[in-house]
């Protein structure tokens, strides 16, 4: 059996930023990867997805973009390629093909079964991504047989699809980018609408994210977040990644010619029912946007920066039409796919340490796991609103690498 | 932003937000004692006249009693042939929405710190009775659409209202029973 101090599961962002922290304070670790640097941004993407996040936001610890096109959006090779490179610079000692299928919990620390052979380590970073299982809610189980059913991690591109309508649930940044592509492949689109979170790509000339960035939102503490259970909760924003910085809402979406039904509340004789509450949850993401304009008006004015910044501005409010519809026949109205694009998960199957609550989520205190020496990385805004995002990996890996050697020293101590 | 909670305790819209959130800790970490089953009875009394009684329901793990039984009276008006001693089920429904809507609005004002002064939902719902009285099978029995206005005067701007109005949609338990399907099963003796 092998051994390490250290040993970080996944070499993504935030496996490779966490690796570079460990560097520099010599503490000895591998990481472990179940295929190739930056696996899921390989294999679990579909074809035209591009980073959310403009390249100059690609910040990880001794690195950054260095390429031309600075608020330009990344597409996955690219993606790949980054990270390649950061692995490559950082000189992360990652092992290939290396598939975790166990992780127990010992006196020394934790021993792992891996697709090649065993490792034992005394800190064990998880940072296999937030993002491994789509989440397919249970009414799933009534869609006719006849209708093809399909998660984001499994579509590629619209000419892949059965011929025929689709129909898209949930309406966060995947639901509204694969609206968008497959609406103008020239299919019909039926979008399927709960809660969202509604943002423009730009304001006051500059990128949404950028303002997030300067006002300060991005770096909330998980600590100081007013309800952090529901913040973490939050749908994705909607956004998309494109050369000409598009804003994808519902009133373009709609305007495209996608139809816009309420939260799918029921499947029932190959009908589809969809809640009545569309009007609601629109009203409730305009008001929420509004606010959050309102905060970067009023940051720029308290900054004395309106000079540089153009006029402010209000997207119009979102239009529900009169007629929307609060049934749909599947069969009947040719819709031949229905995409799920109801969110994420992380994939814990394979570990053996009894720190899931009723939900199956992992317990803990920003990233710090109720066992000792285990950390977790990446996590939806589990140290800082940005902590999902590769400009979140360089904050959360550096506090949770002091906090690990830290404990190192404790224990030599 | 959100009003600060600390101003919460200056408002009084006589709602005790300390006692709702304080259970809402509470069922957070016993998720089994927030199982409720709400009750109703209902007796025929003449043509379309009948009295439903409201007690006793299960709630915090126990069975749960109040001071009162209370009684809500139905009936249908002339124009359907009846004797109008009550409103009709489908008013009770509208008026169900109408306090549960205007309950969340107290609530949540409360709790953002909002001092209300008076609220006044007005609803207006479409049905075609072509449906229940089974002339057209196409025609659904129930409404068509429902329309809830909202007055609201209070210490707080227009965005910050319709914030108030649109949260206690989400968190309305007759809004969400009106807005989606729910399994009826429907036994006899």
């Amino acid at each position: 059996m092998r051994s390490a101090t250290a040993i970080i599961i996944g070499a993504g962002h935030s496996g490779l930023a966490m690796s570079w922290h460990l560097t520099a304070r010599s503490i000895d670790h591998v990481v472990l990867e179940r295929g190739e640097i930056a696996h899921s941004w390989r294999t679990e993407r579909w074809d035209s997805l591009r980073l959310l996040t403009p390249n100059w936001q690609s910040r990880l610890p001794g690195h950054g973009y260095a390429g031309a096109d600075r608020d330009g959006f990344m597409t996955m090779p690219e993606v790949v390629h980054f990270l390649q490179r950061y692995a490559e610079v950082s000189r992360a000692p990652v092992i290939p093909g290396v598939r975790v299928t166990r992780v127990r919990q010992d006196a020394e620390g934790y021993e792992l079964s891996t697709s090649q052979g065993g490792w034992r380590c005394r800190q064990l970073v998880i940072a296999s991504g937030a993002c491994n299982l789509a989440s397919v809610p249970s009414l799933s189980a009534g869609l006719p047989t006849k209708v093809a059913s399909l998660t984001p991690m499994q579509y590629r591109r619209p000419d892949l699809l059965p011929d025929g309508g689709v129909m898209i649930v949930g309406a966060s940044a995947s639901g509204v980018q694969l609206a968008r592509e497959i609406q103008a492949a020239g299919r019909r689109v039926v979008l399927s609408v709960g809660e969202h979170v509604r943002m423009p790509r730009t304001y006051r000339g500059r990128d949404i994210q950028w303002w997030m960035d300067a006002i300060g939102a991005m770096d909330l503490r998980y600590d100081a977040a007013e309800n952090i259970e529901r913040a973490r909760r939050l749908p994705s924003p909607q956004l998309v990644g494109t050369p000409e910085r598009a804003t994808v809402d519902l009133n373009s979406l709609r305007q495209a010619g996608v139809e816009l039904v309420g939260r799918l509340a029921g499947l029932r004789d190959g009908k589809a029912q969809f809640s009545g509450s569309l009007a609601n949850v629109c009203a409730l993401a305009d008001l929420k946007m509004n606010r959050l304009l309102a905060a970067i008006d009023a940051w720029v004015t308290a900054s004395g920066l309106e000079q540089r910044f153009a006029a402010p501005h209000r997207p119009a409010p979102t239009v529900v039409g009169a007629g929307t519809k609060l049934s749909l026949d599947l069969i009947a109205e040719g819709i031949a796919t229905v995409i799920w694009a109801t969110g994420y998960r992380p994939d814990y199957s394979w570990l053996d340490v009894p720190v899931l609550d009723r939900h199956g989520r992992i317990r803990h205190d920003g990233g710090v796991v109720a066992a000792p020496g285990l950390y977790v990385m990446g996590l939806p805004f589990m140290r800082r609103r940005k902590s999902s995002f590769i400009d979140g990996a360089a904050g959360d890996a550096a506090d949770l690498a002091a906090h690990l050697h830290q404990s190192l020293d404790r224990a030599a101590a | 932003m959100t009003a600060n909670n600390s101003t919460a305790t200056q408002v009084k819209n006589g709602v005790n937000v300390e006692a709702l959130l304080g259970a809402r800790e509470a069922l957070e970490k016993a998720p089994e004692a927030a199982q409720f089953k709400w009750r109703a009875s209902c007796e025929w009394l003449n043509g379309t006249h009948s009295r439903s009684t409201i007690g006793k329901f299960f709630g915090l793990g126990a069975e749960q009693s109040r001071d009162t039984t209370f009684t809500v009276e139905a009936d249908h008006p002339k124009v359907f042939a009846s004797e109008d001693h009550a409103p009709t089920p489908v008013e009770l429904v509208l008026s169900g929405l109408a306090s549960c809507l205007t309950a969340g609005v107290a609530a949540i004002a409360q709790r953002r710190g909002i001092q209300l002064h008076s609220v006044k939902a007005t609803l207006e719902a479409d049905m075609d009775i072509q449906g229940i009285l089974g002339i057209d099978d196409d025609v659904r029995n129930g409404f068509g659409a429902i329309r809830v206005h909202f007055d609201i005067r209070a210490d707080a701007d227009e965005d910050d209202i319709k914030a108030l109005v649109a949260q206690s949609q989400k968190r309305s338990a007759v809004f969400d029973i009106i807005t989606n399907p729910t399994a009826v099963f429907v036994t006899v003796n």
